[in-house]
């Protein structure tokens, strides 16, 4: 009921939940054997690997085109770092646990729950959040949502047009069952699905199915 | 005295069109700043300390680790030694720091010691409450046993419902600064009165508290109080200096404390006739929201067919070591409703007549037979009953099995005490100020719409300011009574305000101010329009002062001004098709038949509507509070498992408002309530008509549609 696409989820942990990191994990939690000799290696690699925090680790993050420089304790996540050190509030927290997708924003053009990054995982990524998507112009996202009354409160509306967004960068024209399930991460409280599936249409068909912004699908 | 009736139907310009809310885009562009978004300078972080323990004493609290980590700032330690902790998620302390990493972290040094006592959480089983259920007395109409014995068809059900929680997607909290005077931004249903709430737990003036809230992120009900959290935050804001500190629960405390919907689990009786006539209720209820039990209003049982003639109704309200009920959109209707309608539908089912058929006959014990009698027919229609409908339990070949239901409701919604000003400036400019709010309902554009129709301009000639209790007082936004409140005093107040541009105008045109009219951006002599002046030229008459005039809804003679109703009713029908193979309820479609008063905005208006089946839709199938009666702790308390519907599981949603002269003229009722109720009621009773059995408690989850499909009680 609550799950992003299989795509998604897989790029959240892309890159992080490889064998080889797997294995360096296990190393340093068994590292007391590192003298053993079986793992001394890996326990030399370990060494060479900059061990960041804790405390205020200083880091720079790609932010809607533009370094942002920012001191982070490592286990904070990228959302409460937009929101509390950057003033980005378009992002929410609401369920802070990856299930609701308030906090969504776009990574290296994929769609992403903010709340389960790490800042410091998403350096040298380009984060593209609400506020960039509208500067100037409002995008033809935003605009669908105002049209079809796709929202009441408006507290998950930055993250549906984010995921909007991200889901018509990968399909342009897509069909109605399609928008069903594509977006099935978000949840609002309102009740403003109705709205939510006709703008997301109404967006698809006024972006002319092209691909605009960052997307790399 | 201006003639403040509104526009004849035909005549509106603004009234009555379907224009895209007007703040919109600042939500949909992330630029709307609500109270969790503010970030002042100097900002502080503050988190809470809350009992992990359904029922302890609180026995030490050592804070003396956490004052001394680097970042803390204040440390506010809440209750004594000795205090009494009823539920999960009890406020203990809080802490203030420069980042709400170093809060949170602060927050686990604290020591604190409980003295754990027994607790009861559960209040399925009647019998283990013991002294913690409270009977509330019979009350007895007519001769109930006599008509039992008299009845061609008696049923006896069991019809349960589980508590919800608000889950508001904002959290409740707020920032505040306290330092000379107190800069208050709440996530709240009451900007105007929240400053004596807050002012009266702080000891000190409401005058001295300024309360801004531009947007919030859902209310529901439970977001009229200050709360304790409000009372800490400022006092920690006060410990470290008047800085600015941020509080704002985190999701488990939010579902743990910040308000829930009683349950209700009941034995019903009725009696009927042959011909579907309902002729007796009995009803044992018992609920519960929490520590103070559950009255759920159950002399209002058979929910709005109250006029049946001979009841026995039971109540016993049941308290158990959990976070209270607050008000919940409609507090108590849902439930009632389900509970009557599954009953009735149980009765038509025995009787072997149809549903609609039984709910047509007993339209005669509700306050406003032909409205009911008139939505049921167009709900059938838009549901496609005729064709559809099936004997109870769909006999098509497969294990997927569709059925329909009803459900009904009923609701006041008279608005509630408001007052606007209506400020008109020489150079044209048109200001319209309110100490209200916008729960998502288009409060803004509600205001521009009738200020606009009320004074001949086009929209964007009006600027609408709400959220700040330095405006006129306008009352909480609850029991849908906003859009009636503020709707009058608009009309009110930008009325009285034109008032003042005739007279002044009034020699110029040569014409008595009681002669002029204002329409299309001109100001002109009734039946001879050569004679006017353009809105902007009429504004410069008046020199260097501007006009500004209040209006208010009047509350004590709404009835002579006309402005504003109460009493909706509504009928829906719920399509469904269930897998009894694996038990999954699929919502093919609701159809919602909504009676209603004025409508200013006919879009806005329908989004309540769909919002709240679709907020209903979460209620009949998925959301409830489970709490482990053996460790007295929430097992849910996140939204994987507290689970609300997505965008893909609400099937089509078809509205019918019923909107004509004749509704029209009985002036402005609120509509955010009513199409909430009978939702639940359609869903429970549509899963019945497919399966052929009645799954006896909602949420209707696989678990338990299969345990009624093999017999099981829930």
């Amino acid at each position: 009921m609550s799950s992003k696409q299989d795509d998604d989820i897989r790029t959240k942990s892309g890159g992080r939940f490889s064998r080889r990191g797997f294995v360096k994990g296990v190393s340093l939690s068994t590292g007391v054997l590192g003298a053993a000799g079986v793992l001394e290696e890996e326990a030399q690699a370990q060494s060479k690997v900059a061990v960041q925090g804790p405390g205020l680790t200083p880091i720079q993050l790609d932010i809607n085109n533009r370094p942002h420089q920012v001191s982070v304790e490592p286990r904070a996540t990228l959302l409460d770092t937009l929101r509390n050190k950057l003033d980005l509030t378009g992002a929410k927290r609401v369920c802070d646990r990856g299930t609701c997708g308030a906090c969504t924003v776009l990574m290296n053009g994929k769609v992403i729950y903010a709340c389960t990054v790490l800042a410091i995982d998403a350096q040298g990524k380009k984060i593209e959040t609400i506020e960039g998507i509208s500067q100037g112009k409002p995008h033809p996202v935003s605009v669908a949502w105002v049209n079809n009354d796709a929202q009441q409160c408006g507290y998950c509306t930055p993250g549906f047009v984010m995921a909007a967004k991200g889901f018509l960068e990968r399909n342009p024209n897509p069909t109605y069952e399609q928008v069903k399930r594509g977006l099935g991460g978000n949840l609002c409280r309102c009740g403003t699905y109705v709205g939510i599936r006709k703008a997301v249409l109404e967006a698809a068909k006024t972006m002319g199915g092209k691909v605009t912004g960052g997307g790399n699908a | 005295m201006p003639d403040y009736s509104w526009p004849k139907m035909d005549s509106r310009r603004q009234m009555g069109r379907r224009i895209s809310r007007l703040d919109g885009m600042p939500k949909a562009t992330g630029a709307a700043r609500y109270p969790s978004d503010q970030n002042p300078p100097n900002l502080l972080h503050a988190a809470l300390l809350t009992c992990p323990h359904a029922h302890a004493f609180l026995k030490s609290i050592d804070i003396s680790e956490a004052k001394a980590m680097p970042g803390v700032t204040a440390i506010e330690v809440i209750w004594p030694p000795g205090r009494e902790l009823q539920w999960q998620g009890a406020e203990i302390a809080a802490v203030a720091a420069t980042s709400e990493e170093i809060a949170r972290d602060a927050v686990r040094r604290i020591k604190v010691e409980y003295d754990v006592q027994a607790h009861l959480v559960r209040e399925d089983d009647l019998g283990k409450a013991g002294n913690r259920a409270k009977p509330a007395g019979e009350q007895i109409d007519g001769d109930p046993d006599k008509a039992f014995q008299e009845a061609d068809a008696v049923i006896a059900g069991n019809y349960n419902i589980a508590v919800l929680t608000h889950c508001c997607l904002e959290p409740h909290g707020q920032v505040i600064a306290w330092g000379d005077k107190l800069e208050y931004w709440p996530s709240t249903q009451s900007v105007s009165t929240i400053a004596t709430d807050l002012g009266g737990s702080l000891k000190i003036p409401a005058a001295d508290i300024h309360v801004n809230m531009d947007y919030m992120g859902g209310g529901f009900g439970s977001k009229f109080p200050a709360d304790l959290w409000g009372a800490v935050c400022a006092k920690l804001s006060k410990a470290s200096g008047g800085r600015p500190v941020k509080l704002f629960l985190d999701r488990a405390t939010e579902l743990q404390i910040a308000g829930c919907r009683p349950s209700v689990f009941s034995k019903v009786k009725v009696a009927a006739k042959k011909d579907g006539t309902v002729t007796a209720w009995q009803s044992e209820t018992w609920a519960t929201g929490g520590v103070g039990g559950g009255g759920v209003g159950a002399d209002l049982l058979p929910y709005v067919h109250r006029k049946v003639p001979n009841r026995r109704i039971n109540h016993t309200s049941v308290s158990i070591n959990a976070g209270s009920a607050r008000a919940w959109r409609a507090p108590n209707h849902p439930q009632l409703s389900y509970i009557t309608c599954s009953a009735f539908e149980d009765v038509a089912d025995k009787l072997g007549i149809s549903a609609l058929d039984l709910f047509l006959k007993n339209a005669d014990y509700t306050n406003r037979p032909e409205v009911y009698r008139r939505q049921l027919n167009k709900a059938a229609e838009l549901a496609e009953w005729r064709k559809l409908w099936h004997p109870r339990g769909d006999r098509t070949a497969g294990p997927v099995k569709r059925g329909l239901g009803i459900g009904v409701n009923s609701w006041g919604g008279l608005g509630h005490q408001s007052q606007v000003r209506t400020t008109i400036q020489p150079d044209g400019g048109v200001l319209l100020e309110c100490g209200t709010q916008d729960l998502g309902v288009g409060t803004r554009t509600v205001i521009a719409q009738i200020a606009a129709e009320s004074l001949g301009l086009p929209l964007n000639a009006v600027t609408v300011r709400i959220g700040d209790n330095r405006y006129p007082a306008s009352g909480p936004s609850g029991g849908s009574t906003t859009v009636g409140g503020v709707s009058a005093a608009t009309r009110k107040s930008s009325l009285n305000a034109l008032d003042k541009l005739f007279q002044t105008v009034a020699a110029s045109l040569g014409a008595p101010p009681e002669q002029l009219e204002a329409t299309d951006g001109r100001i002109q002599v009734k039946g001879a329009p050569a004679k006017s002046l353009t809105w902007k030229q009429a504004c410069a008459k008046l020199g260097t002062m501007p006009v500004s005039e209040t209006g208010d809804s009047n509350v004590r003679r709404w009835r002579e001004e006309g402005l504003m109703n109460q009493g909706a009713a509504g009928v829906q029908i719920a399509d469904v098709s269930v897998d009894i193979e694996t038990g999954v309820v699929k919502m093919n479609r609701i159809v919602a038949v909504q009676d209603c008063g004025l409508i200013v905005n006919p879009k806005l208006t329908e989004s309540q509507v769909y919002g709240a089946c679709i907020m209903n839709v979460c209620g009949a199938l998925y959301e409830e509070r489970i709490l482990d009666q053996q460790t007295g702790r929430w097992l849910n308390a996140d939204m994987e498992f507290y689970k609300l519907a997505g965008l893909g599981d609400i099937g089509e949603i078809v509205v019918h408002l019923e909107i004509d002269e004749e509704n029209d003229k009985r002036g402005v009722i609120g509509i955010g309530e009513p199409p909430t109720v009978g939702t639940i009621a359609a869903i429970a009773n549509a899963v019945a008509n497919a399966i052929g059995v009645r799954v006896n408690m909602v949420p209707l989850t696989p678990h338990r549609v299969l345990g009624a499909l093999a017999g099981r009680k829930a």
